[in-house]
């Protein structure tokens, strides 16, 4: 009863708080001084927030394989609220989930205010109580984070201190459980960091061209053992150690971790120790950048709950090392770290032909070309359950993914934009989605993105797709044009076509058109159309999101 | 009864304390690092009383690169005109983020990049969606912000950011 007074005591705050900015901006537009009196009025401190819906109306297509949804409307939405002064600052976000979209965890199912939180912040020290995100390092054996499109929030609630004892020495800890949807994990976590800063540390070395940084985390996981078989370990620790050079353009960096047996709905509940190695390389000049990197990763999944599955309850953050596509075609085919085991390599340059030059023309030309491979390891099966398997370290076992591609970006005239992408794409469909029996896909896509100016504010955009496949569903084309009105309104039409299919009657057109309106921070977007089933990958683990057809809404803010 | 008239003094006196406060919108103290690896607190962002922008984006978002693309093109005849610095702050989670200063490198851009690796600042800033972008006038204040990218929405941009290098106010 008193959270929820809390809470409404809040809302109504802040909703009181935005008419009344808006008010005295409409009556006073031109009083600047009357507006604002700041000497003559105490600092209670500041309230923000942000604002999300998304909302779509289901109907039923056996066609494309959109499910039946009994409630017909389903719709995610959430309003966080933020609180500062001065050195104190709270906060909280209502989440509402009635009931979640098609292609979210059913978990969410609900509303409440999951996310609360307060601290305080003084120059060299801070403590949080309540809810928090945080990260170790790049993550491998600790981030608490949340992507709300995805459905992810894997925050912890407990308490959390930062201290700094001197410039470039950064240390943190916290003790804490693991929001799970609108309750909490089973386990309780405890970490702590370090971060050391040489060049900070040392004002000597403040402007020199070396740099050095190093840090390591360490996290220890407690869950009761209530198995009535196994004995498992109760108490379950991690490690990682990291370190970075930077020598002018150039630089390096490293990360190593381990992990002491922790068996897991994961990995079958072995007793074998997880290990990850990941290194990364950079040079970048004007007009230059390349980055290279590998990864080997080894049992190295790593929960808060030992039963867990899918994205819940993650300590650990294994993102792809490969290249992230955003256009329809080529995200058909995500890849999804395999945190049992995988070994990795990945690519990258990027390189910016000046103006005026025979390839880079009038305004300048962009090529990026990248390239990654990933391997399953190679791997022996042992008898002895402690052990599970043994792998050698540096050999590939089975072709994961590999992907060849490279963009070329031009501006040809003041109002003429164009972009090509050409991608190869080999995916091993069986290990990342986890459904054998369906073996490697090669995909050839290609992709034109062409845009023209037609007046100071209008512009329209096409994008033309292909992608050439024998495997699977066979080859789609696809198409979008899109005609925006800056500031304020957009409109757009695609198409995905799946013309390729082997079965005539799934050569179907998912046509979707969508228009919206935008002010501010504030957007207003409705579609309507068949869109496609779908996977996303995050953070290792990739999900379904089914067909659907129907209408969408989507409202989003922030003041 | 004495508990509710207590949390209505106490909403009305937040009220005002944030009607005057919106005003004058300081950016939240968040510990970042630059490409560099210097920690740099967010808070204490300056340009020597000119205007700056802040830029939420990310390497894989088409949009971002596509605005962050066309201020580069005339960002030295912003910078030139009106003094204004524009700090790309990155959002790319570990998946991209060792890749993020050799693309701003290969596009040739001139911005200040932040990393915000776990959005521990997009957060404090109340950002939705990338590509978001807010206005600062000389003071470091936030007076204006605009979620998403159109094309052309560069030119509104600069009309304010001019705007606020005379020490205009924004009235929207």
């Amino acid at each position: 009863m008193k959270k929820i007074f809390v809470c409404v005591a809040f809302l109504s705050i802040a909703v009181v708080a935005k008419a009344q900015q808006d008010s005295a901006t409409k009556s006073a537009p031109n009083k600047p001084f009357i507006q604002n009196p700041p000497l003559q009025l105490p600092n209670f401190g500041e309230i923000h927030g942000n604002f999300q819906f998304d909302a779509q109306y289901y109907r039923v297509d056996s066609l494309i394989n959109a499910p039946k949804v009994p409630e017909k409307i389903l719709s995610n939405g959430f309003l966080n609220l933020t609180y500062t002064k001065d050195k104190f600052y709270a906060g909280l976000r209502y989440e509402s989930f009635l009931n979640p979209l098609q292609g979210y965890p059913s978990g969410f199912k609900g509303s409440g205010v999951p996310h609360r939180y307060a601290g305080y912040i003084a120059d060299d020290f801070e403590v949080t109580v309540g809810n928090f995100y945080e990260q170790f390092g790049s993550g491998t054996i600790f981030r608490a984070y949340e992507e709300k499109n995805l459905g992810i929030d894997n925050s912890l609630d407990g308490l959390r201190v930062r201290f700094r004892p001197v410039k470039g020495i950064y240390l943190k800890g916290f003790v804490a459980r693991q929001r799970s949807f609108f309750a909490l994990g089973p386990g309780i976590v405890r970490g702590a960091d370090i971060d050391f800063s040489v060049n900070e540390i040392f004002t000597k070395l403040e402007n020199s061209n070396l740099r050095y940084t190093f840090g390591g985390g360490f996290i220890s996981k407690y869950q009761p053992d209530n198995d009535p078989i196994y004995i498992l370990p109760e108490n379950v620790g991690a490690f990682a150690g990291r370190a970075g050079i930077q020598y002018k353009k150039v630089t390096l960096s490293g990360e190593y971790a381990y992990k002491i047996n922790d068996p897991s709905a994961d990995n079958k509940f072995i007793y074998k120790e997880g290990t990850a190695i990941s290194i990364n390389a950079g040079y970048a000049t004007k007009g230059l950048g390349i980055s290279v990197a590998a990864k080997r990763i080894d049992n190295m999944s790593f929960r808060s709950d030992r039963a867990a599955s899918r994205t819940d309850l993650t300590l650990s953050f294994l993102p792809a090392a490969t290249k992230q596509h955003t256009y329809m075609l080529p995200s058909f085919y995500p890849y999804a770290t395999q945190p049992n085991g995988e070994l990795g390599i990945q690519g990258e340059i990027t390189y910016t032909f000046k103006k005026g030059s025979l390839v880079g023309g009038r305004y300048g030309t962009t090529i990026t070309a990248n390239y990654a491979s990933v391997w399953g390891l190679d791997t022996t099966q042992v008898a002895d359950q402690k052990v599970g398997y043994t792998a050698k370290f540096l050999s590939p076992g089975k072709l994961y993914f590999e992907d060849k591609n490279i963009e070329i970006t031009k501006k040809i005239t003041s109002k003429l934009k164009a972009g090509y992408t050409f991608m190869h794409l080999v995916y091993n469909k069986d290990v990342v989605q986890g459904v054998p029996g369906f073996g490697i896909v090669y995909a050839y896509i290609n992709v034109l993105d062409v845009s023209y100016k037609l007046a100071k504010n209008n512009t329209v955009r096409t994008e033309l797709q292909h992608m050439r496949t024998k495997q699977d569903m066979g080859s789609w084309a696809a198409g979008l044009i899109e005609y925006t009105i800056a500031p304020k309104y957009f409109i757009a039409v695609l198409d995905q076509f799946n013309y390729g299919n082997s079965e005539s009657k799934k050569q179907i057109h998912y046509v979707v058109a969508q228009a919206g309106y935008l002010k501010n921070t504030l957007r207003i977007a409705g579609g309507y159309g068949k869109q496609r089933e779908g996977i996303i990958c995050v953070g290792g683990v990739c999900r379904n999101v089914p067909a659907s057809n129907g209408f969408t809404l989507s409202i989003t803010s922030s003041f | 009864m004495n508990r509710y008239k207590t949390l209505l003094a106490l909403s009305l006196s937040l009220l005002l304390g944030n009607a005057n406060a919106q005003i004058n919108r300081p950016v939240p103290a968040i510990d970042l690092k630059n490409t560099a690896g210097i920690t740099v607190n967010t808070a204490a962002i300056t340009n020597n009383g000119k205007p700056i922008i802040i830029d939420f984006w990310a390497t894989w978002c088409k949009p971002c690169v596509l605005e962050l693309n066309t201020i580069n093109d005339v960002y030295a005849d912003w910078q030139k005109e009106t003094g204004v610095k524009i700090i790309a702050v990155s959002t790319d989670d570990a998946r991209n983020l060792a890749k993020v200063a050799p693309f701003v490198a290969g596009k040739a851009w001139e911005f200040d990049i932040l990393l915000d690796p776990n959005g521990d600042f997009k957060r404090a800033m109340n950002v939705n969606n990338i590509p978001h972008t807010f206005l600062l006038n000389g003071n470091g204040e936030i007076v204006w912000q605009h979620a998403s990218y159109e094309p052309g929405d560069e030119d509104h941009l600069y009309e304010l950011v001019k705007k606020v290098a005379k020490g205009e106010k924004i009235e929207e």
